[in-house]
């Protein structure tokens, strides 16, 4: 892969242009296979998604307008938005694509080219693509049942069913294992036998260090052997509570990865997929230290990157891609693999048009069969959103602002905190907020609401903490996710600055926060065990209260910190 | 997904395998631990005075010594620390916790012929370095690695 292919590639991204026309009226196979018609390359194909968070039906989502990179990562993909985003990666301005890939003019995007996303349009989409590449493997990256009420109702029964529909070959995780170590064992055991592998070389037991699931899976594409290599979100014991997964260490391992990569091959591999739920700087670092990759399909940071980075290191050359969230796309990657080893490749990051894409009969029979039963309960009207109501982005959305003034009004605090979560739809103005999309934005397992007693010094520890976690200079010792929100606090954030010393200025009120004073703090998503049985209200309980109290939402302002070092960062618009 | 050592052992009975490990003179006695221990060395109340105590003032950085250590605790009361040292004649390797109230954690005798391979749990007070001290043929090796501890939660 030299320079001039790399150009190739981003040229192909910016080449898929259609007529407005198609996307109005209905969804017409002709205009899928007009609009997707993608030349089949190479002999081993690979569709992949990742991050769907449960949604089986067509969404709206707005992609982030801060996505900052900080030290080396700054201005480099995946951290552009708006129009650095489109200028990097060539495409076009008000076209469908940038719609997909960006913020810009999303309430006027979106009701020209509608809702993206959705199982059965998705179903549609692969069973083409499938059609035009004899073998090709479907692989989810994870976050897949996780999102939405019914995937917490069924405790991910409905997105099991629907991954099996839809044909995935092989699959990681992250949020799966906050339904409990003992309910995903089950579904691998029974549901997945011989259908789906779950791959995940990076965990294991933590009392011995073997290995819970298999590190690898070779499948026959074409008669080549590929290796799919299972990473899983290495800090699924820290973002999320450790009383799930008790017995299990996850974590970055490089040797370990190493010699998953090594044995593969040894045993015949001739090309090798890490299947991956890193987060893109992660996996960017990680391409340069471990050898033998030829690609690393991404998820969890949520990036929609049109096109792959290429990344060097001690073995070769190594592909990055991140796939995006929501069921918004699907990563096309084709290779040819010649004399044992990779000779090119051809990469696409196809938007799911729900316009252009006729639902499958199958699929969508099977989520209408699993959403009968709730229909009353998800259809509940709370309210109404003058406003649009969006979660992603690094320090605040409006539908986190959202539930910070639920939350400060519900428990009568001066100061909220709402988690840093990268899922949860958008809704455009105009739009009721039904039952369905509160939990969009809330299904947990852990969303006990609780308030707490805390000093203004713990207040800094707990924002110092959290912006380590997505600031660190290294992306090793980043976590993924967004900024915890703050509602009723304001503050200076520098994130160029060290551990410790990025956050300043905390004031509640005009009044500048003292170490020494107490606050009341709302709150909710505690990973502490003990949150479990404190009898806290779940946060959907409490949003519906307060929603159905406040009938009509007025456009939001966003509490925002002061951003210190950030002037022309190109993740910022 | 079963073949764990943890189902072996519980198949097997642990018993009969502790006793197995003792036999072999895996699992010393007290008695011999005892004789070894080096009360300044881990009674130290910073990393200077640990190092001092243990002999090793002056030091060599060293890409010989490997560290397994997790970037981000996933607990910081049990975090997996191990070492392997590629440095010939090879005599011990310990493992020295910055910013612990007394910095010395663990330390291990290499006898002569013996992999120089060791790994632990340790305790971290607090987002802190983990030294690695090698000492081989009478000198003194090091390498370091930051390892968070953080408060959790807000991730993904």
């Amino acid at each position: 892969m030299n320079r001039r292919e790399f150009l190739h590639v981003i040229g192909m991204a910016a080449a898929c242009g259609l007529p407005l026309a198609q996307f109005s009226g209905r969804a017409h196979a002709q205009n899928a296979a007009q609009f997707y018609d993608l030349p089949r390359y190479g002999n081993v194909h690979l569709l992949h998604f990742t991050d769907c968070h449960a949604q089986l039906r067509p969404i709206w989502f707005r992609e982030p307008n801060v996505n900052l990179g900080v030290a080396d990562m700054a201005g480099r993909p995946p951290h552009l938005v708006g129009e650095a985003l489109l200028r990097r990666f060539g495409v076009k301005p008000r076209t469908a694509e940038a719609y997909a890939l960006t913020y810009l003019d999303f309430e006027h995007a979106a009701r020209t080219y509608g809702k993206v996303g959705g199982f059965a349009h998705l179903a549609t989409l692969v069973k083409q693509l499938k059609a035009g590449r004899p073998g090709a493997l479907l692989l989810d990256g994870g976050d897949t049942w996780q999102g939405s009420a019914t995937a917490l109702w069924t405790q991910g029964q409905d997105m099991v069913d629907a991954c099996k529909l839809l044909g995935v070959d092989v699959m990681t995780g992250h949020w799966e294992f906050t339904l409990g170590a003992e309910r995903v064992r089950q579904v691998v055991e029974n549901d997945f036998k011989g259908k789906i592998d779950f791959v995940a070389q990076n965990i294991k037991t933590a009392d011995f260090g073997d290995p819970v699931f298999p590190p690898y899976v070779i499948k026959a594409i074409n008669g080549v052997p590929v290796a799919i290599v299972g990473q899983a979100f290495p800090y699924t014991p820290i973002a999320n509570p450790r009383y799930m997964v008790p017995e299990w260490n996850f974590g970055i391992q490089e040797e370990t990865l190493q010699k998953a990569v090594d044995a593969a091959r040894a045993q015949g591999a001739q090309a090798v997929i890490l299947l991956s739920h890193n987060g893109m700087d992660v996996d960017l670092k990680l391409a340069t230290r471990v050898r033998g990759i030829d690609a690393i399909l991404g998820g969890h940071t949520h990036d929609g990157m049109p096109a792959p980075a290429i990344v060097n290191n001690a073995g070769g050359k190594t592909l990055v891609t991140n796939a995006g969230s929501n069921g918004k796309f699907l990563g096309v990657l084709d290779l040819d693999v010649k004399g044992g080893k990779l000779a090119d490749f051809r990469y696409r990051l196809l938007p799911v048009f729900s316009r252009l894409l006729p639902a499958d009969p199958g699929m969508q029979s099977l989520i209408d069969k699993v959403r009968a039963p709730y229909a009353a309960r998800l259809g509940e009207k709370l309210a109404l959103t003058e406003g649009l109501l969006y979660r992603r982005g690094n320090f605040n959305g409006t539908f986190d602002q959202l539930i910070l003034e639920g939350l400060m009004a519900e428990k009568d605090a001066p100061i909220a905190f709402s988690p840093g979560f990268c899922w949860g739809t958008s809704l455009l103005p105009g739009e009721p907020i039904l039952m369905e999309h509160l939990m969009d934005q809330t299904a947990i397992t852990y969303p006990y609401t609780s308030v707490t007693g805390m000093t203004g010094e713990t207040i800094k520890i707990i924002l110092e903490d959290v912006a380590d976690n997505l600031f660190n200079p290294d992306p090793y010792y980043q976590q993924g996710g967004d900024m915890v929100r703050v509602g009723g606090l304001s503050y200076t954030c520098d994130p160029n600055a060290r551990a410790g010393g990025r956050i300043s200025a905390m004031s509640i009120r005009g009044k500048p926060l003292e170490a020494g004073k107490t606050y009341k703090v709302a709150g909710w998503a505690p990973v502490a065990e003990a949150a479990k049985t404190a009898g806290g209200e779940p946060i959907w309980d409490l949003m519906a209260r307060h929603l159905r109290g406040r009938k009509v939402v007025k456009p939001l302002q966003l509490e925002l910190p002061r951003l210190k070092g950030m002037q022309g960062n190109a993740g910022i618009a | 997904m079963d073949q764990t050592r943890r189902n072996v052992l519980k198949a097997g009975g642990s018993a009969g395998l502790l006793a197995l490990l003792a036999t072999a003179g895996m699992l010393r006695s007290e008695a011999a631990l005892a004789a070894d221990w080096n009360q300044n060395a881990f009674g130290a109340k910073n990393l200077k005075d640990a190092f001092d105590a243990l002999g090793a003032a002056n030091r060599t950085q060293s890409a010989d010594i490997a560290m397994v250590a997790p970037e981000i605790a996933e607990n910081g009361a049990v975090v997996p620390i191990g070492a392997v040292s590629k440095i010939p004649g090879t005599e011990s390797i310990a493992i020295l916790i910055a910013k612990n109230p007394t910095a010395l954690a663990a330390s291990f005798d290499i006898p002569a012929g013996t992999d120089p391979s060791v790994s632990t749990r340790v305790k971290l007070a607090q987002t802190s370095d983990v030294h690695i001290l090698v000492k081989a043929n009478g000198k003194f090796y090091e390498t370091k690695k930051e390892v968070k501890v953080t408060i959790g939660g807000c991730g993904g």
